[in-house]
């Protein structure tokens, strides 16, 4: 591989690795609150609002059920507006974030759901209110899924930001496609997918070794 | 301001000769659809005493209990404690309330991702009380319940009865006025239970601290409570002290949830039993003054025949005894009728189960 593929393949390493944590964070910012939001207001829950859990259960099945590559043409007029431009990497970010956030959601819902009713019980029982649960209860015991979740919402970026070459946006995925299938250069395509696959195992290993520091449950 | 400190320590001597009764219950009612979970309910627990509330598992001892601190919404009735009315308080003014209350639970319902002392420091954290402070008090508690070096491990490696000393620990924390217990005993072992039961008399008897429990078990009323109320499909079907109710108890509830404690003739003997025959079989029930005379050395001076002891034995519950023995009486012809009424005249209540053709 010459020295021009070398700094290529470096380069859309750090476009997909900018996108992935980029957007991930933006994720698990929006997506954590909207997962709680989801359980808390839910029938049952520690606020519950019916009307509201319906709302925002539409709202996410509705962003959940569009193709992404769709959604990254469908937004580019949002991305504009907030970007300034629709083309490139920081471009990508706002239909990634946009499609991971409730896809995030969703996977922090199950998390928190698995909360013990009785710790939230317990809580109320001495006195906590709402946030008291949600703070000292909820996001407490739910942190392994919650982190489990994330890693799962990183390793699917990683595959999400393959089509963002669509909007030139760049990334290992667009360099495979272009180099490696298009132009049948089959030494790029075998050298994007091993940083690919170390890529993803190494989100995947700092993923599990957080979420076994931070289990107490066993 | 006197009032203020008083309602925070709980346990100054103010707030003792103020008020004696702690939790008072006004003709409660709750129903799930159609079915009264809580039917027509009054009771009231007193300032130091341990109140122990028994029923079969569906009686709606555990809805009562929740009602309590507001866990549970009452249909109808009133419920009071320190005085103050808590029913159709909304959620935000029962907060603060519910801080007097302290509560211990079957499974415990410790946080799995804070260490025990934090685990026992969170009532006072929802307080709102400077850390420092915070983990002074977690410590005492600790020490309280002997846990003290297992301050900085996780729940998860504790045993049940370790996990059931931090919840009381936990409890205590916010200085209640008092402490419920929701079968805090029912997920431990029999040796455990024994030992959180005695925890919880000793801290009922150092602090002055008022227990309310909820059980199944008659042996966990025998152990810790003063009084004991029976509860039966919501309604109270029995009520009195201790003693009292396991030596007289008048309902069959009461009856068949003492059955497991109390002695039993032998199902081998029972099977023996004839409607008639040489000698009766006599069940005998006493307790106080009966039980302390020399009963059947007194019978036997009286009334000729030949009397023995089958099975048995008496027991001491609040320092009273209570006891039931089986005695077998030989007599002559029509000197059973004598026995009884001697033995009724000494205070015990008699019951003829049959009869045997020889020793049994």
């Amino acid at each position: 591989m010459s020295q021009t593929m070398f700094d290529l393949l470096l380069r859309s390493l750090w476009e997909t690795v900018l996108m992935t944590a980029a957007s991930g964070l933006i994720s698990l910012l929006f997506g954590l609150p909207l997962g709680l939001a989801l359980i808390a207001t839910d029938r049952g829950g520690i606020a519950e609002r019916l009307w509201v859990n319906r709302t925002l259960g539409a709202v996410v099945n509705g962003f959940r059920s569009v193709p992404f590559i769709i959604l990254l043409v469908a937004l580019i007029p949002l991305t504009r507006l907030i970007v300034g431009t629709s083309i490139g990497t920081w471009a990508a970010i706002v239909p990634l974030a946009i499609a991971a956030t409730p896809y995030y959601a969703r996977i922090a819902e199950v998390s928190l759901r698995e909360v013990d009713r009785g710790l939230i019980e317990a809580v109320r029982a001495m006195g906590g209110g709402c946030w008291a649960i949600i703070r000292e209860v909820l996001v407490p015991e739910a942190l392994p899924g919650i982190v489990a979740g994330f890693t799962v919402t990183l390793v699917t970026l990683v595959g999400a930001s393959a089509m963002a070459g669509a909007i030139g946006a760049g990334g290992l995925g667009d360099l495979a496609i272009r180099y490696g299938y298009q132009r049948f250069e089959t030494a790029v395509m075998v050298a994007v997918v091993a940083v690919l696959i170390v890529l993803v195992c190494g989100i995947q290993w700092i993923g599990d070794r957080l979420v076994a520091r931070l289990d107490h449950r066993a | 301001m006197t009032q203020h400190f008083a309602a925070i320590e709980g346990l100054s001597p103010l707030d003792a000769a103020r008020s004696e009764t702690v939790v008072r219950i006004v003709d409660l009612k709750r129903r799930f659809g159609q079915t009264p979970a809580v039917d027509g309910i009054s009771l009231t627990v007193r300032k130091g005493e341990v109140l122990g509330i028994i029923g079969r598992s569906g009686a709606g001892k555990s809805t009562l209990i929740r009602c309590l601190n507001g866990l549970e919404r009452p249909d109808g009735g009133q419920i009071f404690v320190e005085g103050r009315e808590i029913t159709g308080l909304g959620e935000r003014e029962l907060q603060p309330l519910r801080r007097r209350i302290g509560m211990i639970f079957q499974h415990f319902n410790l946080l799995s991702a804070k260490t025990v002392e934090e685990n026992v420091a969170l009532p006072l954290k929802l307080e709102g009380r400077p850390n420092a402070e915070r983990l002074k008090r977690a410590g005492e508690l600790l020490e309280l319940v002997g846990l003290a070096d297992k301050a900085k491990a996780y729940p998860a490696s504790l045993s049940g009865g370790q996990k059931q000393r931090v919840g009381i620990a936990r409890a205590l924390a916010a200085r209640p006025a008092v402490l419920l217990s929701d079968e805090a005993t029912s997920a431990l072992d029999p040796e455990t239970t024994r030992s959180i039961l005695a925890l919880l008399k000793d801290i009922n008897r150092k602090l002055g601290l008022t227990i309310l429990l909820i059980t199944h078990e008659m042996e966990v009323i025998r152990s810790i409570a003063d009084r004991v109320t029976v509860i039966d499909a919501g309604r109270i079907v029995e009520e009195g002290p201790v003693w009292s109710v396991f030596a007289h108890p008048k309902s069959e509830v009461t009856r068949s949830l003492l059955g497991s404690i109390r002695p039993q003739l032998p199902e081998q003997l029972a099977a023996r039993l004839r409607p008639s025959g040489r000698e009766a079989v006599l069940r005998l029930d006493i307790s106080g003054e009966a039980a302390r005379r020399p009963l059947l050395s007194e019978l036997a001076t009286s009334i000729p025949g030949r009397f023995r002891l089958i099975h048995g034995g008496i027991d001491h519950i609040q320092d009273e005894p209570v006891g039931t023995l089986f005695v077998g009486a030989a007599t002559e012809t029509g000197g059973i009728a004598a026995v009884i009424e001697f033995l009724n005249h000494r205070g015990a209540r008699v019951e003829v189960l049959g009869y045997v053709a020889d020793n049994v």
